[in-house]
């Protein structure tokens, strides 16, 4: 179970996960991932890097670049991404509870 | 980070500083303050979420364009300790429409004293959403597959 921790704490960085849900649309190279996103090249690269070691994207040859998509044979896709929806979700209703509860006192 | 917990759940716990009865409110009633914007289905921008307050009642998004999107079924309503809805999304990001094929959230309340309270959430069942699922390995990296919906759901996220 321990490559799936390693899934979810590295899904946990808003840009590899929007790396990873760009990925999830598209197998892409760096630098197509660079031109869509507000993050330089080397930068994605080493998202990737870590989204590759957390066993969420693989990467293959393609000539001269690589192509990296989701890893099929790694973490259940669904899971991980649910799992931090509901981090999301549950840390903005705290923030929301409790700031809901101090203007009531 | 539970990892004990079946491969078809996702369980979260947090505690918040607020009475059981207020954050019961908050989670139900009040879902548009806190639900993640940029995660709705609908093609309009939002206008309301709504929660009917029952069992057998619906959760849905109504957008600013009169679109109704209705994505869950309000499973168990009791306040302040239980809210059980389902999850009508399926693989695709689309509204699942066979109910047999639809996973659902579970979401508990226990006091911690007067103003603390603790909420268990589980998103069990996911393996309901059935062959998308089973086939998620394969279909994830291909053009008709998850990842297509995701892609789009992404996208929404992203608008």
């Amino acid at each position: 179970m321990a490559y799936r921790t390693e899934g979810f704490t590295a899904l946990a960085d808003p840009t590899r996960r929007a790396i990873f849900e760009r990925l999830a649309e598209r197998p892409s190279a760096v630098g197509e991932l660079a031109e869509e996103l507000p993050v330089s090249r080397p930068a994605v690269s080493q998202h990737l890097k870590v989204l590759k070691e957390a066993e969420l994207v693989i990467d293959e040859p393609d000539g001269t670049r690589r192509i990296y998509r989701v890893d099929p044979e790694g973490v259940d896709a669904l899971r991980a991404y649910l799992d931090q929806f509901w981090n999301q979700a549950l840390a903005a209703f705290k923030r929301v509870v409790e700031q809901k509860e101090e203007d009531h006192s | 980070m539970n990892v004990q917990a079946p491969a078809t759940s996702v369980t979260k716990s947090i505690t918040v500083e607020a009475p059981i009865e207020r954050a019961f409110q908050v989670f139900t009633e009040e879902m548009q303050t806190w639900w993640p914007p940029e995660h709705h289905l609908l093609d309009a921008p939002l206008a309301e979420m709504v929660v009917e307050p029952r069992g057998g009642g619906d959760i849905y998004d109504l957008g600013t364009d009169g679109s109704k999107c209705r994505w869950a079924r309000v499973l168990r309503y009791e306040p302040p300790t239980l809210f059980v809805f389902s999850w009508d999304i399926d693989l695709q990001w689309q509204i699942e429409t066979d109910l047999e094929r639809t996973s659902e959230v579970a979401i508990t309340f226990t006091p911690e004293g007067d103003a603390r309270t603790r909420v268990d959430l589980e998103h069990r069942n996911l393996d309901r959403h059935g062959d998308g699922w089973e086939k998620l390995r394969e279909a994830v990296g291909g053009p008709d597959g998850w990842g297509l919906g995701l892609g789009r759901f992404a996208q929404t996220a992203a608008a």
